[in-house]
Parts: structure tokens; C-alpha cells; sequence
């Protein structure tokens, strides 16, 4: 993992070698803290209560709006020549560990693991505020399920010393939606899943959680697990200032070796399933489409007494 | 040998239609279903299970498998397929099944499937079906490891009754030491629910393209004349203009009316896969290349605050209050 991210030039780089092959690079901070401390957390930090750290799980997909594709011969995610992006999902993830450190103090420190590219999605998180980031790259992961995924996050976030973990309730591409769960169990720690309201208080995490018929109040100890919904919040845009703060945050790019997952229970050897066909789904017959002259309430009208539905 | 071991849900002392459906689809994919029910209400459904198919049942009565999230249930259901090594578990496709199967994988180092929409046996593996990116693209996976853990969609299978026997039951205890995690404090039910979506033969839903919350009282207008349920798409669930019980799609509810009528909905993958198996489909959109139009019978190219009130209207016309 040989790729170095360079910030703008001026500033003192200083490079950590983490292990042989994996190079990482450190910015230090000439320009103090980068989010703006209010008194009441001043206040907090006084009193000897460091806030929470919180670790946000963040994925780089292909533009939902766009078709995605599958290789025909490896039946992985086309990621070449699609525009990539930070999952919508997760941008409420990262919104909702945003609000939790801004009213109790602390840290965010964002996730991913992925290519190289996907150290884009960490700039963002953190162009949206989070301070730091951890980017797990390492090509033996390629074709990791979500055991394997779940294996290497919760790595992470054992060493990020973490006692929070946000994420999105699925991803928008794979919509597996089982990675934040085991993540939890490997760790050993409660999730809270389905969160629509999201709010820690003195070591306590609430969330309400929607159920099909409206919500439940559910709550645990720290640390924990929370997945989130789009319905928790509105997530900020970045700021032109938070986009250039992002450049010279930590970025910390590790691998297998550094996390200390065994090799041979990652990658595509170790997923306890093989896709054998991806193919276009049998397409319903072409419908009946037409612009709406005035006269289509009719024809609706018409189709429903024709299926006997009036 | 083959056995099938189905993760059982109960609700109002039934057990959920896609309980009875892994249970009866069980019986295809093994010599013998097992069914693992762990609720205070477990003994009530225990006929019902039997005569679906299931022989056996392993049972737990704690009421720590109502308040806690996952993490009992997740210990002995891991404990359970580690003794019984099945050939296959199912898993309802539920937030429940969801953190529970999650889990069982984590704690065994077993694979999970989710979002499966067919499942066969061929040989000594698994096939399973699972539809992607809105249901355009059907992928096909086949499982490698003992004990694969799968969770299934709601409605891919048929409920049938076998008329078995009340099954041969085993009560499993909730060992001591087990950690109990997060704890459900109590549960708000929506006044607004939207009661029978599932099982509606007409479903009108709505999306951006209904502009605001207030315009959904026109879908609820046209859903009662034609008898049907109100549905939504995740983003103005999202947005907060109508509750969750409302949503159709992969997080939400998935339907299968005789019509499903999407008004303002632009057809996001995550909305198609939960009513691309309505029998009939009826579109308005004002964009012509929304994807909807793909699955839809009947397309209108057109803005639903002004087809939905003309067509309110024609129905009136017709004899429908």
C-alpha cells in the first residue's frame, strides 16, 4: 500500500511508517482545533469528561442515480468508469456522529475499507467535519463478504479506540445490511439499529428505532453499535473551509497486516458463496405509455374497469 | 439427514406470514424442517408450525427476547445450529431477522445471504436467488459452507399447509451469563399505521413527486374509493411526511397487489424491489425516462397533483364516492 496522499504545499508533513509496504502520512495541526469549541464542552473537558469518540462507517459506491453493472466474467461491482460516491446512507451516518460529538464533545473518526479511490469518501467525511480517518486498503481483500467486511471494520475500530459506532442501515449498492450487526458481535457490544432519533447522554445511548407500526424506544450502555435511517436528519453540506481543513487531516491508511485479520479469512477465497450468474431480470411486457393530454384520468380510469378493479 | 432449521417470528400470538412461508418452502429444501422460536408466546404458535411442516421446534419463553435487541436470541440460536448443523438456515427478512442473522454469522463464522427471493437445492449447495439493482439484474449465488444463514424477502414463497403434527419440542434455556445488550423501553405504536398495505389488492403510493405531505390526503381519497391501502417511497418517509408503517421497498413493506398505483414516485432501485411483483402496475410521472415506466403496464407522462384529482373525479363520475 505504496500511496501517499499529498495535501497542499507549505505545511510539515511528518510520515509514520506502520509496517513494512504500508505507508501512511500525518499532517500536524499549525491551526488548532477544527471545530469550534463552545463553553459547555470547554467546560466538560475541564471536568475531566473527554466527550465520546465516535467511529462512523463510510462505503464509496457507484452514483445510485446512475444503472450500476456487474462483471460479466467476475460478477464484482463495475466501479471503472462509473462516478463514485460517498453512499447517501452514510452521509446520514456521518451527520448523526457529527451531532452526537457537537452536543457532548469528542471526536469522529471515519471509516472505510475499499481501493485506493475510496479514500475520497473519508476527504468528505471529514470535509463534513469528522477529524480523522482510518482507510483499510489492502488488494487481499478484494471480493470480501460481509463476514469478512464485518471482520476488518470491527478491527479497526478496536484500534481507533472507539467507543461509538455509527453506520447506515445498509448500503444504497449491496443492501446486505448485516455488516453493522456483526460488526457489533465481534466486539461483543449491543446494537441499535433502525435509529430515526439518535442521543447519547452520560455513557447511555437512545435511539428510537422504526418498527412497522411506528417506533420503539430502545437503549444500551456505551459502547455500542447504532445504524441509522435517512430519516434521522438532514446531512450538511461541506463548507469550502471544511473542504480544505479535510486536506490536511489525519488520514491513516492501513492493512491486513497492520489490523491483524488473517489473510485467509478475507477476500473472495474466504466468502462461503460464489454469485454463479448475474443476468438481466426477466423484464415485464412493454406497457402502454402516454403523455397526459387532459384525458389520462380516463384511460386510467378505463385500465382499472378493464382489470376489473371498478 | 437434511435438515432445515427456520429462525420462527411471532407477533399477536401467531406466527408472521413469512414464518409460515420459510417453514412451508422448508420442506422442499430438506428431509426435515426444524423451527427455533424464542418469545413468551413461543407454545401458542407451535400447532400452526407443525402443520406447516415443521417436526420439530426448539423453544425459549424468556421475556428477555422481547426487550433486548439480538444479542440473547443470537447466543442460542448460535448454540442450536452449532449442535444441529443444518444444511440451511432461514431467516425472515425483518429488521429482527436481519440483527439476529448478522450475529449468528459473526459468532459461528457462517455466511449470510440477505435479500433472497428464491432458494432450490442442487447437489449439496444452495441456490439463491436475489434480485439487484431495483430488481433489473438477478443474481444467482451458490453457497459453499456448511450451514449457510439466509435471509428471505417476504411473499417469494407460498405458505401451504402440510397438516403435520404439533412438532416434537425442545425448551432451550437462556444461559445466565448471556449478555442481554440494548433494551427496548417501550414501544409507540403510529396512529396513523396504515393498516393492511400488505395485504391490499390496490395500493396507491406516493412519492416527490406529490410535492408535500398535505397532497397525500388526495391518495388517501382515491386509495378508499378503490378500496386500497396508501403506500409511500423511502424519501418522503424520510422527509417526514408520512410514518414508516407506510413504506414500500427494501427497508419497507414489500407488496404484491392486484394494482400498484405509484404517483410522483421516480422508481429508486430500493423502491422497485418491494412492488415489482404487483400484478399490475400503473405509473404517473412527469419525467418520461423515470425508471418506473420499465415495470409499469400503464405509464402516464403527466403531474400527479393533476392526473390524481382528474381521475378522483372520473371515478366519481363512474359511481365511486
Amino acid at each position: 500500500m505504496g500511496q501517499l496522499h499529498h495535501g497542499a504545499i507549505g505545511f510539515p508533513l511528518r510520515r509514520t511508517r506502520l509496517a513494512p509496504g504500508s505507508l501512511a502520512i500525518i499532517r500536524l495541526r499549525f491551526d488548532g482545533p477544527d471545530r469550534p469549541v463552545r463553553w459547555g464542552q470547554f467546560t466538560q473537558f475541564r471536568e475531566g469528561t473527554p466527550g465520546v469518540k465516535v467511529a462512523v462507517f463510510v462505503k464509496q459506491i457507484p452514483d445510485p442515480t446512475g444503472v450500476g453493472r456487474l462483471d460479466p466474467l467476475t460478477h464484482l461491482l463495475v466501479r471503472d468508469g462509473t462516478e463514485l460516491v460517498l453512499d447517501p446512507g452514510d452521509a446520514n451516518g456521518v451527520e448523526a456522529a457529527l451531532r452526537v460529538v457537537e452536543a457532548s464533545g469528542g471526536e469522529v473518526v471515519a471509516i472505510t475499507m475499499g481501493g485506493e479511490r475510496a479514500a475520497e469518501v473519508l476527504r468528505k467525511a471529514m470535509a463534513m467535519g469528522a477529524g480523522s480517518a482510518i482507510h483499510v486498503a489492502d488488494d487481499r481483500l478484494r471480493g470480501s463478504d460481509a463476514l469478512a467486511t464485518a471482520r476488518v471494520l470491527a478491527a479497526a475500530v478496536a484500534r481507533s479506540g472507539c467507543e461509538l459506532v455509527v453506520a447506515g442501515t445498509e448500503s444504497t449498492d449491496g443492501y446486505t445490511g448485516t455488516v453493522p450487526a456483526a460488526v457489533a458481535e465481534l466486539l461483543g457490544w449491543p446494537a441499535l439499529t433502525f435509529a430515526k432519533v439518535l442521543e447519547v447522554d452520560s455513557g447511555t445511548v437512545r435511539i428510537q428505532r422504526q418498527t412497522p407500526a411506528g417506533h420503539d424506544v430502545v437503549e444500551a450502555p456505551l459502547p455500542a453499535v447504532v445504524t441509522v435511517t435517512g430519516a434521522i436528519n438532514e446531512p450538511r453540506y461541506p463548507s469550502l473551509r471544511g473542504i480544505m481543513a479535510a486536506k490536511s487531516k489525519p488520514l491513516e491508511q492501513l492493512s491486513l497486516d497492520d489490523l491483524g485479520v488473517p489473510p485467509d479469512e478475507v477476500g473472495l477465497a474466504a466468502a462461503g458463496q460464489e454469485v454463479i450468474s448475474a443476468a438481466p431480470a426477466p423484464e415485464r411486457a412493454a406497457g402502454e405509455l402516454i403523455e397526459d393530454d387532459g384525458s389520462a384520468a380516463r384511460r386510467i380510469a378505463d385500465y382499472l374497469a378493464e382489470l376489473k378493479v371498478i | 439427514m437434511g435438515l432445515i432449521l427456520v429462525v420462527a417470528e411471532v407477533a399477536g400470538g401467531s406466527p408472521t406470514p413469512l414464518t409460515l412461508e420459510l417453514v412451508s418452502h422448508g420442506r422442499t429444501l430438506g428431509d426435515e424442517v426444524a423451527v427455533v422460536v424464542l418469545d413468551p408466546e413461543a407454545d401458542a404458535v407451535l400447532p400452526a408450525l407443525g402443520a406447516h411442516g415443521a417436526s420439530q421446534a426448539y423453544v425459549g419463553r424468556e421475556t428477555a427476547y422481547r426487550e433486548h435487541l439480538g444479542q440473547p436470541a443470537a447466543q442460542v440460536v448460535s448454540a442450536l445450529v452449532d449442535r444441529l448443523h443444518p444444511d440451511l438456515v432461514l431467516f425472515p427478512g425483518t429488521q429482527e431477522g436481519r440483527d439476529l442473522a448478522a450475529r449468528v454469522s459473526a459468532r459461528l463464522g457462517l455466511p449470510v445471504l440477505a435479500n433472497a427471493i428464491e432458494v432450490t437445492k442442487e447437489g449439496d449447495a444452495f441456490l439463491v436467488r436475489t434480485a439487484i439493482f431495483g430488481a433489473t439484474v438477478d443474481v444467482v449465488t451458490r453457497t459453499r459452507s456448511r450451514s449457510p444463514l439466509v435471509l428471505v424477502r417476504p411473499k417469494s414463497f407460498t405458505a401451504t399447509a402440510s397438516g403435520g403434527p404439533q412438532p416434537v419440542t425442545e425448551v432451550l434455556p437462556l444461559p445466565a451469563e448471556a449478555p442481554l445488550g440494548a433494551r427496548r423501553l417501550e414501544s409507540v405504536v403510529a396512529p396513523s399505521a396504515g393498516p393492511g398495505l400488505e395485504e391490499a389488492k390496490v395500493v396507491v403510493s406516493g412519492g416527490r413527486g406529490m410535492q408535500e405531505a398535505a397532497n397525500f390526503e388526495v391518495l388517501e381519497h382515491l386509495a378508499r374509493q378503490l378500496g386500497g391501502a396508501v403506500g409511500a417511497s423511502r424519501a418522503v418517509v424520510d422527509a417526514g411526511w408520512v410514518p414508516y408503517a407506510l413504506q414500500v421497498g427494501q427497508t419497507g413493506k414489500t407488496v404484491k397487489p392486484d394494482v400498484y398505483i405509484a404517483c410522483g414516485i421516480s422508481g429508486a432501485m430500493q423502491h422497485l424491489v418491494g412492488m415489482k411483483g404487483s400484478s399490475h402496475i400503473v405509473a404517473i410521472n412527469k419525467d418520461p425516462d423515470a425508471p418506473i415506466f420499465k415495470l409499469s403496464d400503464l405509464g402516464v407522462v403527466g403531474d400527479a397533483l393533476k392526473v390524481v384529482p382528474a381521475l378522483i373525479e372520473e371515478l366519481r363520475a363512474r359511481g365511486l364516492r
